[in-house]
């Protein structure tokens, strides 16, 4: 099976500062890979290559090469806006628009110029099925995102990145700041994506990463320490700073 | 000691209190005149009338006259600022290099501390020379061209002000908009300007009421003909120009010709006041949002 | 494609923005080559030395631009102690009392009131009821109401930006309240404090409207020699001549603009310059 995502020898540097140091990795399609590591190890940065969300940070530049889907995402000749179409985004902490429920989900499809309302709708409905979120707001589709609770904000979140038929999705620590049981739906949720999508999670739980991973990438200080099956980072790791990290010696 | 501290803070409270004697002092004085104005003309003609000759033979006091000169000039002021200075603000918060920053902010400081009077001499020996060249009818004295020169004048409130709101704005929206595949203008113009748009009201309305109570720019260039009309080619008279004009003249203290600076005042003042109230009200609701 | 499309209305909107960007400063530069243009020949030794006079070759700025140092005086010794001391009492006296949110209220209002009404305002208190006639001081006390809320707003700034751990340091020591307040919050604040009177002081002296109402005169054989003196201003001369049909007097209405421009700028100049160097210093 072809690979999805493949890294090779990336470099990022803000400003002087050397935030990546050569990291190498290849990712499988409908696969969830989890990027585990103390904070400040770099692996926010490491996701936020993938959609280019780094692009406007004052300072930074990269090096070596990220290829998803067989073309080079920092080619001359790459769209960034068609690339983030193709690699969704869900945030750490939940971020709606100051908008209505429905406004924040065909978003992402009305900035390509959709106006449509039948398409629009239905692409609503369908988004916020898929993120688990429809039975909650069907009846008030135009009420303030910002009323909801953080949990069904942040599964609003996903729904609005799923309206715009991504193949990849990357999230960036999506439930630290979420209660137990939002976050247990949230993870059950990136289970049930896994079919259709190729999912890269962030995330400093341990726990989690073990529950819903199928690979995990431990970082440390801006390298790749190790990167396996999730089942063996976890009862059998090779590094020694793996071993330490996952029994909790530091981080 | 105790009793020096005391007397210190009772100076410094009665520095303060002078702010409040001053709005008395403006409400009494406004006040007093205006009603032995009103005493001699009826409020329903200064309402209704659409003449204001208050200096010629065949007196009339239609203060109409003078507001349609004020409104049409601070509306094309206004027409001016805001697209430029909004394009402005967006532009240095999302596009511009942090050194192009460095540079335009001081320039658009200097914008806004060039004294008005020197402002109304570029539109009646540039401006209207040069709108002349290619508008035909355009008399020597008219309100387009005060109006755009005040309209470049408040650039910079707008600009700054509204650049302050998008700051505001989280960034956690911006990188939401940017993560689906928005443009930076997409990004602006559907999601940080509608989240800050309280704070852009705020700055336009400031604007607006800065124009209203503008007065050299006006009092050089727009001419001293009060007449009712929305034409930006002909001579209008502003409020604050008439109350110049009869500063200027030999008018008589205590007669209605002077009494007629208090009632134009007044008017002005409740224009400003208003506009002033709205904003501060809009801008109490606004800084509660993302808190 | 969609994003294509999206693409280029990105960039028609950077180039517009990048254009309406730079008509500020293209505004400013044509302005002052013009400026430059008509007034930079007629300005010389005669023109700064020669009094008021109806023939224009003959006239000069010499009454007004005494007049504008009297008001630039008499305006900062009245405003500066009041507008610093009302921002020492709002930012750390009065804070959550009634008197001090009705001030800061009360303030907000007069800083969108049209310098004019004050004009109006100078005009029936001091000139009339406190019959000081057309004097210098009745016309720097009407600029000093006027430019009061903008000193107290830049004294409140440059106070908050001071941290609290200094304040709690000084009065763990012992400090009165005003001991604390005017040996070590006031020093700090300094920086701040004097870019926005100076800011405040450059803004009076570009003021016309309400000195017309107060009475500055034109045309006046000698500049004040005291406070109770008639008097005459820049901006004041500069309108006269800008009023008269003869291009002569435009000539010199230029000529008065690049003084006033230049006392303005170097102002605002020195203004930021300080304010650059106090944002750099204060580092808490």
């Amino acid at each position: 099976m072809s690979h999805k995502l493949t890294t090779q020898d990336v470099h990022v540097w803000y400003g002087s500062f050397h935030a990546l140091k050569g990291v190498t990795l290849s990712v499988k399609p409908n696969t969830v890979t989890a990027f585990i590591g103390p904070s400040g190890c770099g692996k926010s940065t490491f996701l936020r290559l993938f959609n280019r969300m780094n692009d406007y940070i004052e300072g930074f530049h990269m090096g070596g090469e990220i290829i998803i889907d067989g073309r080079n995402i920092y080619g001359k000749r790459i769209l960034v806006e068609e690339l983030r179409k193709e690699v969704g985004m869900v945030f750490q902490k939940p971020n709606p628009f100051p908008k209505s429920i429905y406004d924040n989900v065909v978003y992402g499809l009305q900035i390509q110029g959709i106006n449509d309302k039948h398409v629009l709708e239905e692409a609503c409905e369908t988004s916020l099925k898929q993120a688990a979120l429809w039975n909650e707001v069907k009846d008030n589709l135009k009420k303030s995102a910002l009323a909801l609770s953080g949990g069904q904000q942040q599964r609003l979140c996903i729904a609005r990145t799923l309206a715009v038929k991504p193949t990849m999705i990357l999230m960036d620590e999506p439930a630290s700041a979420l209660d137990p049981i939002s976050t247990a739906k949230i993870e059950e949720l990136i289970l049930e994506l896994k079919s259709q999508y190729t999912i890269v999670i962030v995330t400093h739980n341990m726990q989690q990463a073990a529950r819903i991973s199928d690979r995990t990438a431990f970082f440390y200080l801006g390298e790749l320490i190790e990167y396996d099956k999730t089942v063996n980072i976890f009862t059998n790791p090779k590094e020694e700073k793996t071993q330490s990290y996952i029994t909790g010696r530091f981080g | 000691m105790k009793r020096k501290e005391r007397f210190v803070e009772a100076l410094l409270a009665f520095s303060g209190g002078l702010t409040i004697l001053t709005t008395l002092g403006i409400l009494i004085v406004l006040l007093i005149e205006s009603i032995a104005f009103f005493n001699e003309v009826s409020i329903v003609e200064f309402l209704t009338d659409t003449q204001w000759t208050p200096l010629f033979a065949d007196k009339h006091y239609g203060i109409l006259a003078l507001v349609s000169g004020t409104i049409l000039t601070s509306f094309i002021a206004i027409l001016v600022a805001l697209p430029i200075g909004l394009s402005i603000a967006v532009y240095l918060n999302e596009y511009a290099h942090p050194r192009m920053r460095q540079i335009v902010k001081p320039v658009l400081e200097i914008l806004a501390a060039i004294p008005t009077v020197v402002y109304g001499f570029f539109a009646l020996t540039v401006v209207t020379p040069f709108l002349q060249g290619f508008i035909p009818g355009l008399s020597g004295f008219n309100s387009l061209s005060p109006g755009i020169v005040m309209g470049i004048m408040i650039i910079p409130f707008i600009s700054s002000m509204s650049e302050d709101a998008l700051y505001a704005v989280p960034k956690s929206l911006r990188e939401a908009s940017y993560g689906m595949g928005a443009t930076r203008f997409q990004t602006a113009f559907r999601v940080l300007i509608p989240a800050a748009s309280s704070g852009i009201i705020v700055s336009v309305i400031l604007a607006i009421s800065r124009a209203i109570g503008e007065t050299m720019i006006v009092a050089v260039a727009a001419g001293q003909q009060p007449r009712l009309t929305l034409d930006p080619l002909v001579p209008v008279q502003t409020i604050t120009t008439y109350i110049v004009q009869v500063s200027m003249g030999d008018v008589e203290q205590n007669s209605i010709e002077f009494r007629s600076i208090f009632a134009a005042g007044i008017t002005l003042f409740v224009f400003t006041f208003v506009l002033n109230t709205i904003s501060a009200k809009v801008k109490r609701k606004f800084q509660h949002k993302y808190e | 494609m969609s994003s294509r499309r999206n693409r280029i209305a990105d960039r028609v909107f950077k180039l517009w923005a990048i254009g309406c960007t730079l008509i500020g400063i293209i505004m400013l530069g044509i302005f002052l080559v013009n400026i430059a243009i008509d007034g930079l020949g007629r300005i010389d030794w005669d023109f700064i030395t020669s009094l008021p006079s109806r023939k224009a070759e003959k006239a000069g700025i010499y009454v007004a631009l005494l007049g504008t140092v009297w008001i630039l005086v008499l305006t900062a010794i009245i405003a500066i102690p009041v507008g610093v001391a009302a921002g020492i009492y709002l930012e750390e006296y009065g804070k959550k009392s009634r008197f001090a949110s009705i001030l800061e209220i009360n303030i907000t209002n007069l800083a969108g009131v049209p310098s004019i009404i004050y004009g109006i305002l100078g005009l029936e208190v001091f000139v009339r009821t406190f019959g000081l006639g057309k004097s210098v001081i009745a016309g720097a006390l009407t600029l000093s109401l006027l430019i009061l809320p903008i000193i107290i707003v830049a004294t409140r700034e440059a106070l908050k930006a001071v941290p609290k751990t200094l304040r709690e340091a000084s009065f763990a020591l012992g400090a009165t309240k005003w001991q604390t307040v005017s040996k070590q919050v006031l020093p700090a604040a300094s920086g701040g404090i004097v870019t926005g009177v100076i800011l405040a002081i450059s803004r009076a002296i570009g003021e016309t409207a309400p000195l017309i109402l107060v009475g500055a005169i034109v045309y006046l054989n000698k500049p004040p020699q005291t406070p109770l003196d008639q008097y005459s201003v820049l901006p004041m001369q500069i309108f006269n001549w800008i009023s008269r049909p003869e291009q002569e007097f435009s000539v010199n209405a230029a000529a008065a603009i690049i003084i006033l421009l230049l006392v303005t700028f170097v102002m605002n100049g020195i203004a930021i310059y300080l304010r650059y160097r106090w944002q750099r210093k204060v580092k808490w």
